[in-house]
């Protein structure tokens, strides 16, 4: 499923001139087909000869048996957005193959299964039919593991046609098939089938190629989620509670299996973290919360239906100042939505979440770093504020392989907050919970079971004072909303700040998590092609702070990029500084698809010429 | 110069164990159990500041503020007091757990919960303050309403009441009780005994609403309740400092609780049921308000024998606040292999 596209990178004709390390390729099969491994076989060997890569899994909710597609980005100038137009499609699937050609743009290679019979279908494409049924017959004596085998069969074929080098396919194929050696010499033998037919078969050779080249040495290849686990796993997690739900579920499974390795006490053989699946996402917040009453260093991770359902629970974290940290990985809503496809959807519901006027933290990663990294600035901000915080993470990021730095070992402590122990109760004149004492609005909290009998108090939801005695009264609830109110805003100076690239351009972007990769490009796109230069700030977490009113006045027009429809960050700048409403525009893309490029430099050029 | 004030084995007066002053209906069940999870905590000298107490929402899960001044109370969110109570109990197993709830609370909104509650063993002593009806609401019936009760406005409960004990027999809870808030003496002693039991006990008191569901008609009144109990035996503790070895010479079966000392019961005139009887257990409750509408109390069912959560997850016995970061963030090392492995 590639959109039909006008601009393709390069319009030039079939058998033009070679372009190297500059393509997109499609695979078209069938979900539960097994193509995932040989999907990143192509991208991991890719990455492998040195080119910067990326790949877009755009599956359906389903186990096996509707249409899938995974794209795979080579670029030599490190652009990874998705791109919209495809030039080497390989058609899997009977189903969606008519209309997987018909919308690849002129000059594409088609490379699919002979029995197709695609070829008659345009003539301003390359196809190359190859019968890979027949010889997954030869390969394969085992009937039942045909439907996977042929999937490597066309990693073979492409491997040839576009130039990926054979060893670094059979690397990735052995780190995938680490554990399973049996395997591993079957798909290593499909490789060389297809590779081999296609060397003998095939005299043309697609203008698509790779070459090996020296920009990936000593990055990494790995998904958000991933990264998140390892973030919480060095941020001194202690309990998650959690509900399974794509597109998060990966963070959790992942910690656990860095568990298993990483937190087993070597002294006690004890599990030096709890991690429970509970029977829904009400239940896991629930956890989180009482766990973090108790000093644990609590997390979930959910999506927006789980946030739903949390969402009385996150009032009671705001209100009672409790910490906790909640993973979103945002999936297409609302309802049910698209559950496999991303969306920058959840970004209002999750800054004002609960009843009540509420104001939560939130952070917005942007890449592999951030995800790793605001993990960690997750537990200490929420222990630190005593608050719900938000990793505003998305499917694009969470559950497609993104290409990264290693891990920068973390330099600070851990930030545990303002919390009493036995002495510093001892020692406090006429303590009380929610009093503030250091004009931050961060009150000093006390852990159940700790001696000396100073420290207990009730924690409660309903209307409480500075010592959380229950109380109605007005003005003893609004002292302490305002405080709660200072101390989040507070939080604005600490939390990771606006990053800004250019200044002085009338043309200001403002845009926040996975849009930037796409922005990049963008703004490049808009200097080269329409001669449009632009400022660009991207907001990395909520409170706002001055930084991005600064930006805002400095621009005449700004235009604010986002993965939803109804313009939520535009909508949110425009609430905490009304006054700089007027002069934010949206520019909007909701396909559920991660962003593309193009779709923001055309409507950055047809927004310009309207204005002017 | 006065007598010293009476003291438990642990030093402390039955003072330490107080709350604040209750602001439930005069006559209310519930503080009756209140007064009684005092003295139990008292008699068996629990450290107060060890204690986590946890409720949700209703006049029931009002009353931690009224019992321990000195613990750390958690009154939640409606319903859902068992997953913070697990989440407390994971964090740190040192904390000895009480949870109050109510009939709405526990069988309506918060069913789920409570199920998945019994499932896993949490170390919480969870009472179910079960006066059949909503009292902050101003008295709409709940799901332990027997059918055909009456309200005080005569509308008629057509639906059958929830039997929590016999759920939580068959979820696996290994310690489920039923006792009436007017019958402290039973109370008492079942509630020491789940002190030292160290799982997840239910406990099913019926707590009669002198405002809403306390007049004719009603199955959940004063009243009714002493015309209608019939405890299932007689129900003791024995502390584990008293004697460390039972060795009782008569008919009572002492069951050792996992934290010291033993339960008891002893056969009535008329009716006698080991309580380690699962079967048994259900029967009996399957009979329950079939003869006479007689509605039976004490302890129906005890296993001591089932891990803990905390066990069966491998908890650390420190709390986990406690550990330090070296225990938590894994080395450089660590991560080199980590990163390595992304290659």
């Amino acid at each position: 499923m590639s959109e039909p596209s006008t601009a393709p990178e390069s319009a030039a004709p079939v058998h033009a001139e070679p372009i190297v390390n500059r393509l997109s390729i499609q695979v078209a099969t069938v979900n539960g087909s097994g193509s995932q491994t040989a999907n990143n076989t192509l991208l991991r060997a890719i990455f492998q000869m040195g080119i910067p890569v990326s790949g877009k899994n755009l599956f359906p909710s389903n186990i096996a048996g509707l249409p899938t597609w995974f794209t795979i980005r080579a670029n030599a100038d490190g652009y990874t957005a998705r791109r919209k137009e495809v030039d080497v499609l390989i058609c899997m699937n009977a189903q969606t193959a008519k209309q997987d050609v018909a919308d690849v743009p002129a000059g594409a290679t088609v490379i699919h299964e002979e029995g197709l019979k695609l070829s008659d279908l345009r003539d301003d494409v390359d196809f190359y039919p190859v019968p890979f049924q027949k010889m997954v017959r030869d390969v394969c004596p085992v009937v039942a593991l045909r439907r996977l085998v042929v999937n490597m069969l066309y990693v073979g074929v492409v491997a040839e046609l576009i130039g990926i080098e054979i060893e670094e396919i059979d690397n990735a194929l052995t780190k995938a098939f680490s554990t399973k050696p049996k395997a591993l010499d079957l798909n290593l033998a499909a490789v060389r089938a297809g590779l081999t037919w296609a060397q003998e078969n095939i005299t043309g050779r697609p203008r698509f190629r790779v070459e090996r080249m020296d920009k990936t040495t000593g990055k990494v290849l790995v998904e958000g989620n991933k990264a998140t686990a390892i973030g919480c796993l060095f941020a001194g997690v202690t309990l998650a509670a959690w509900y399974p739900i794509t597109p998060s579920s990966s963070v959790t499974e992942s910690l656990i299996d860095l568990a298993a390795k990483y937190r087993i006490d070597p002294e006690t053989g004890k599990q030096n973290i709890a991690i429970v699946q509970a029977e829904d996402e009400l239940a896991a917040i629930g956890m989180v919360i009482g766990a973090a009453w108790a000093g644990a260093r609590s997390m979930t991770a959910t999506s927006g239906p789980g946030i739903s359902l949390m969402s009385e629970f996150i009032g009671l974290s705001y209100y009672a100042e409790v910490p906790a940290v909640i993973v979103n990985v945002q999936r297409t809503g609302p309802s049910t939505g698209l559950p496999t496809r991303t969306m920058q959807g959840d970004t209002l519901f999750c800054a004002y979440n609960s009843h009540g006027d509420t104001r939560h933290p939130c952070l917005y990663p942007a890449n592999i770093k951030e995800a790793y990294e605001f993990a960690q600035v997750a537990f200490d901000a929420a222990e630190r504020f005593q608050t719900t915080v938000f990793l505003m993470s998305d499917l694009d990021l969470g559950m497609n392989l993104w290409m990264a730095d290693p891990f920068e070992y973390p330099q600070k402590e851990l930030d545990r907050g303002k919390v009493l122990d036995e002495k510093g109760l001892a020692e406090a004149v006429d303590w009380g919970r929610y009093k503030d004492v250091d004009g931050d609005g961060i009150p000093y909290r006390s852990l159940p079971g700790t001696p000396g009998g100073k420290g207990a108090f009730f924690t409660r939801g309903s209307g409480h004072d500075e010592y959380a005695q229950y109380t109605e009264s007005g003005d003893a609830y609004a002292a302490n909303v305002d405080r709660i109110q200072r101390k989040i805003q507070g939080s604005a100076d600490v939390l990771p700040q606006p990053i800004v690239d250019g200044t002085g351009n009338a043309v200001g972007l403002i845009a926040f998590g996975t849009s930037d990769d796409a922005i990049g490009e963008a703004r490049d796109q808009l200097r080269v092609e329409d001669g449009i230069e632009t400022d660009y700030l991207r907001i990395r977490a909520f409170p706002f702070p001055d930084s991005i009113r600064d930006f805002v006045e400095a621009h005449e027009r700004v235009y604010v990029v986002e993965q939803n429809r109804d313009g939520q960050m535009r909508m949110m700048i425009g609430m905490e500084m009304p006054d700089l409403a007027p002069q934010l525009t949206s520019i909007k893309h909701y396909t559920g698809m991660p962003l593309d490029a193009r779709t923001v430099s055309e409507a950055v050029v047809s927004l310009e010429k309207k204005g002017s | 110069m006065g007598a010293a004030p009476k003291t438990n084995h642990i030093g402390l007066s039955v003072q330490e164990y107080k709350g604040g002053v209750s602001t439930l209906c005069k006559g209310c069940g519930h503080d009756v159990i209140t007064n009684t999870i005092i003295s139990a905590f008292y008699e068996m000298g629990v450290e107060p500041h060890m204690v986590a107490k946890l409720s949700g929402i209703g006049c029931s899960s009002k009353t931690p503020a009224y019992f321990l001044n000195q613990a750390w109370g958690f009154n939640s969110v409606h319903g859902r007091m068992p997953a913070v109570a697990t989440g407390a109990a994971l964090a740190n197993r040192k904390l000895v757990n009480i949870g109050i709830s109510g009939d709405g609370d526990t069988a309506s909104i918060g069913m789920g919960q409570f199920v998945h509650l019994m499932r896993r063993n949490v170390p919480l002593i969870y009472i179910v303050e079960n006066n059949g009806v909503y009292g902050l609401t101003k008295g709409q019936f709940s799901a332990t309403a027997d059918e055909g009760a009456k309200l005080k406005n005569g509308t008629v409960n057509d639906l059958p009441a929830i039997d929590l004990c016999t759920m939580a027999i068959e979820l696996g809870c290994g310690f489920v009780a039923r006792s009436f808030s007017a019958d402290r003496k039973q109370l008492l002693q079942i509630l020491k005994a789940a002190i030292a039991f160290g799982g997840t006990c239910m406990l099913d008191v019926m707590s009669p609403c002198v405002t809403f569901n306390n007049h004719e008609g009603s199955t959940k009144s004063y009243d009714w309740g002493r015309d209608h109990e019939g405890p299932i035996h007689e129900v003791g503790f024995v502390p584990g400092w008293d004697t460390p070895n039972v060795d009782f010479n008569d008919d009572r079966v002492a069951v050792p609780m996992p934290g010291g000392g033993s339960v008891w019961v002893k056969p009535l005139e008329n009716t006698n049921h080991d309580p380690r009887d699962k079967a048994a257990a259900l029967k009996l409750l399957a009979s329950d308000h079939q003869n006479d509408d007689e509605f039976f109390t004490g302890l129906m069912y005890v296993n001591p024998e089932r891990e803990s959560l905390q066990d069966d997850m491998d908890m650390p016995a420190d709390p986990l606040w406690n550990l330090p970061i070296d225990k938590l963030r894994p080395s450089r090392d660590k991560m080199d292999e980590i990163v390595e492995s992304l290659r």
